[in-house]
């Protein structure tokens, strides 16, 4: 299973990109295994605050709704408007074409705070 | 975390790649490829589904027949043996305590076939009410129940059997066929809850991992898969088939949930539940179920509110993005007020009021 060494990772299984001061957030590939088939991308809309360890938006596969957590607080400043009309792009490229939101972190030191790959890696290892 | 029952078919999800869930108590595959690929197969090739977690209840005895007209809202005299009947079990209240398939075996012999997480429930309600001349067994841990369903369904049983399965048509059975290299005789029904033609096969559960691998060869050149619940609960929604526990309740009768044909009100025996039903076929339901589609982005799910201007009117049942069609639809049970086709209405997802329009079913007829 695939799990880029240069992001950080949370309990939720979203993926955290540090670009600059900014940061792009996505769902892992064990999340999106785990849900099947998905269906439906709920995001926020540009300029929304989001806050750390608060729903910011959901997934549907064909059986179940999930909420997506925010890793940290910010504000959104960029969404993914293509996973509207391609929500099928979380299960074939979670890490690239499905990344959901870009923040302005307002703390961007709490990136710090979240799990490394390796990390992540004992937490699914432990789920599965 | 309480241990979780198995059927004899456990063993091979695995090594077919099954994702398993606790579904009711019971350890069983969610599925195994992916939900769409599963219900897709179903629709155009076959699926085989192992349903051996429903229960078999046997009503046997020279009352039997006595015995069901009160309890069963259908007209089980109707029957004669290896035909079949679908069917309510009802509270005196009209709630439904469960839905079920009668299997007239021989004379004063039935098969109830019940829903798993209701046989202990359905037996306890039967020997309540048993009558002289009635014995009632629960056979459920005797049997495999495999599901065969989809357009090839036939040609692949037909493969293993020299029985005329065309012979078996829709609500029918046979109650002993044999098939190639496997002991025991079957019980084979032209029943199902897919939509799709199909078979019901009730097998000794020493048989059932033989029957599951020999369909399976036998069937994968003419595209059968193995299905999981999740495919299984999304083909009998397109359907519009109920799933007891969200369309059917001890809070909602068979008249609101659209299933009068099942309730035969003018039939002689005094049914449990007859009196309350009677009223509600004459004079019409307060709640009805209808079916529902988003016109805006969103999908109903169970237990979602359905709102008319800011009033809540009903809650969805059932709801899923439909596989076959790609729309995002759902069922509900509504005030009868607002059941017209074309009636706008908002479904509350969460924090949105998202717009929907009442629509006909099933959304899903086999051409």
């Amino acid at each position: 299973m695939s799990l880029p060494k240069d992001l950080r990772y949370t309990e939720e299984h979203e993926w955290v990109k540090l670009e600059d001061s900014k940061v792009r957030i996505g769902i892992t590939e064990f999340a999106q295994s785990e849900l099947g088939d998905i269906v439906f991308v709920e995001l926020p809309q540009e300029g929304d605050e989001i806050e750390a360890d608060e729903p910011f938006g959901s997934v549907e596969s064909v059986k179940t709704v999930s909420e997506l957590y925010a890793p940290i607080s910010g504000k959104v400043i960029q969404v993914n408007e293509e996973l509207e009309d391609s929500p099928e792009f979380v299960n074939e490229s979670p890490f690239e074409k499905a990344w959901m939101i870009v923040v302005e972190p307002a703390n961007l030191s709490d990136v710090d705070e979240l799990m490394t790959a390796e990390q992540y890696e004992q937490l699914i290892n432990e789920e599965d | 975390m309480k241990e979780l029952k198995q059927t004899p078919l456990f063993p091979e999800y695995k090594k077919l790649g099954g994702k398993i869930v606790d579904f009711g108590g019971w350890a069983l595959p969610v599925q195994f490829t992916g939900i769409k690929e599963e219900h897709n197969a179903t629709r155009t090739a076959a699926g085989l589904f192992d349903v051996s977690h429903m229960g078999e209840i046997m009503v046997e005895g020279l009352n039997s027949l006595e015995f069901l007209q009160i309890m069963l809202t259908n007209d089980v005299a109707k029957l004669t043996p290896n035909r079949a009947q679908y069917t309510m079990m009802c509270y005196e209240n009209g709630g439904t305590v469960d839905d079920l398939i009668v299997y007239m075996l021989a004379e004063n012999k039935y098969m109830l076939v019940v829903n798993a997480a209701n046989t202990q429930k359905d037996f306890d309600w039967l020997i309540a009410h048993q009558i002289d001349g009635v014995e009632i067994s629960d056979r459920s841990e005797d049997f495999v129940q495999l599901a065969l369903q989809g357009p090839k369904a036939e040609k692949i049983l037909q493969k293993i059997t020299s029985y005329d399965l065309a012979s078996i048509t829709f609500f029918r059975l046979a109650s002993s066929v044999t098939f190639t290299g496997i002991q025991n005789e079957a019980i084979v029904a032209r029943t199902g809850y897919t939509g799709e033609d199909g078979f019901e096969i009730y097998i000794s559960a020493d048989d059932g991992r033989k029957l599951w691998n020999t369909l399976l060869d036998v069937g994968e050149a003419d595209g059968l898969v193995p299905v999981g619940l999740g495919a299984r609960d999304t083909l009998r929604f397109e359907a519009n088939l109920a799933l007891y526990g969200q369309e059917l309740t001890a809070d909602i009768t068979p008249i609101e949930a659209g299933l009068s044909f099942a309730v035969k009100t003018n039939k002689q025996a005094d049914f449990i539940g007859k009196e309350v039903l009677k009223k509600q076929k004459e004079e019409g339901p307060k709640r009805k179920l209808v079916g529902i589609e988003m016109i805006e982005k969103g999908i109903p799910r169970h237990g979602y509110e359905v709102l008319v201007a800011d009033e809540v009117i009903g809650v969805v049942t059932s709801g899923t993005q439909s596989p076959t069609l790609g729309k995002n639809i759902g069922l509900a049970l509504v005030s009868s007020d607002y059941t017209t086709i074309g009636t706008e209405l908002f479904v509350q997802i969460r924090k949105k009021r998202v717009k929907a329009k009442i629509v006909s079913t099933p959304f899903y007829k086999r051409s």
